[in-house]
């Protein structure tokens, strides 16, 4: 019983957590849909308690009913490596081409003081 | 600034007609790069040189600017590949007809670039090829001549036309590959070499290849352990086989004029 209530407890501040990142303007709103999914789904497993969570795992295959929360966990964890990566590369080109073009506008701001310059100075 | 960039000067060569910009990507070179603008300057009057400081923390934009370039400072490294985009991005930015690149290191030999150029005429990106011709007084062994041998071999098939050295970087790019590159160029390891061909011929584009002679280093040596080439045959076949698998949605614009900024700023 008290595993049951320390698991609820664990839930409930999850999912407080991302709300609460969420209200700070933390987290943008597609990550946001995706959290606030996720902790509601651990929330449900955990109140789902010791019975129903054995009914459940022996229905989808499962014989021992923690090794389903550990397969649910590795997959969700590996998706968001996998989309973390893949956010990381679009940002890492952004910044790229952000650095090329901030390059090439500083060499034209240079040049159109220089050019200021000579114009000021004949008079 | 070096030599005003008239709208049609030669470069020096009969047969391309057009503003050539020659880009010099630059890493911490402030020993050679003053030679190699210099250089680069003399043996081609109408050209404009930029170097592209690649997040240099030494003098190199300082040497480059005295040697009469033009300097694009890059914030932080981006690499052969970054700096390249961004020259490749100033050329398309202010209407050159062609870009050429030549290492600081003084390995390309600058008259040996109007040959690219009259390349142009019937392609869009003409490599100066190390082995080819004139060019064979390069020698490498090892791993890294086996992965150059694989490489030249795949990229010859994908580019339909014979190829021998296609990790060379003394390279022209016309006037249609001009903004491909400017957008898609890789940056990745090697990608400045293996994958933009790639990306080039998927995108239509025609490449050729002329034979060059590549001179030893003004400053810094070659790396020749045997490690770092078994990673170099790796990297290479990795970065290939990457290039051929991925799916590349472009294409060029048939030869037409291409948005420019006009009036460049102060040239």
């Amino acid at each position: 019983m008290t595993a049951y209530i320390i698991g609820i407890i664990g839930s409930l501040i999850v999912l407080g957590l991302i709300v609460e990142l969420l209200r700070r303007r933390q987290l943008t709103e597609k990550y946001a849909v995706l959290w606030l999914v996720i902790g509601v789904i651990i929330l449900a497993l955990t109140c789902l308690g010791q019975t129903g969570l054995t009914v459940l795992s022996r229905a989808v295959g499962f014989t021992v009913p923690s090794n389903l929360l550990f397969f649910l966990a590795i997959l969700f964890l590996l998706g968001v490596t996998l989309h973390l990566s893949w956010e990381l590369s679009r940002v890492e080109d952004e910044t790229r081409k952000l650095a090329e073009d901030l390059a090439i506008l500083r060499l034209e701001v240079e040049d159109l003081r220089e050019q200021k310059q000579r114009e000021r100075q004949p008079e | 600034m070096s030599s005003n960039s008239s709208t049609s000067g030669s470069a020096g060569d009969d047969s391309f007609r057009g503003r050539v910009l020659i880009v010099v990507p630059a890493w911490n070179e402030e020993a050679a790069v003053g030679g190699t603008v210099r250089e680069i300057l003399s043996a081609l009057p109408s050209a404009d040189v930029l170097v592209v400081s690649d997040g240099s923390t030494d003098d190199t934009a300082r040497a480059a600017k005295l040697a009469g370039a033009r300097v694009l400072e890059l914030p932080y490294n981006l690499g052969v590949g970054g700096a390249m985009r961004a020259g490749f991005r100033y050329a398309v930015r202010y209407g050159y007809d062609a870009a050429v690149q030549v290492d600081a290191d003084g390995q390309h030999d600058p008259s040996e670039v109007p040959a690219l150029l009259a390349g142009l005429g019937t392609a869009d990106v003409v490599i100066g090829a190390r082995f080819a011709g004139n060019g064979s007084n390069y020698q490498v062994r090892g791993p890294r001549k086996w992965a150059m041998t694989v490489l030249a071999k795949a990229l010859s098939k994908v580019a339909r036309t014979k190829l021998t050295d296609t990790t060379s970087g003394f390279k022209a790019t016309g006037r249609r590959a001009l903004p491909l590159f400017a957008e898609y160029y890789p940056v990745e390891y090697l990608g400045d070499t293996i994958e933009s061909l790639v990306i080039a011929v998927r995108a239509g584009c025609v490449i050729r290849q002329v034979p060059a002679n590549m001179r030893p280093r003004r400053a810094g040596t070659p790396s020749h352990s045997p490690i770092k080439a078994a990673v170099y045959l790796f990297r290479a076949g990795f970065a290939l086989l990457l290039a051929l698998i991925r799916k590349w949605d472009v294409s060029v614009k048939p030869r037409a004029e291409a948005d420019v900024v006009e009036g460049s700023v102060a040239l």
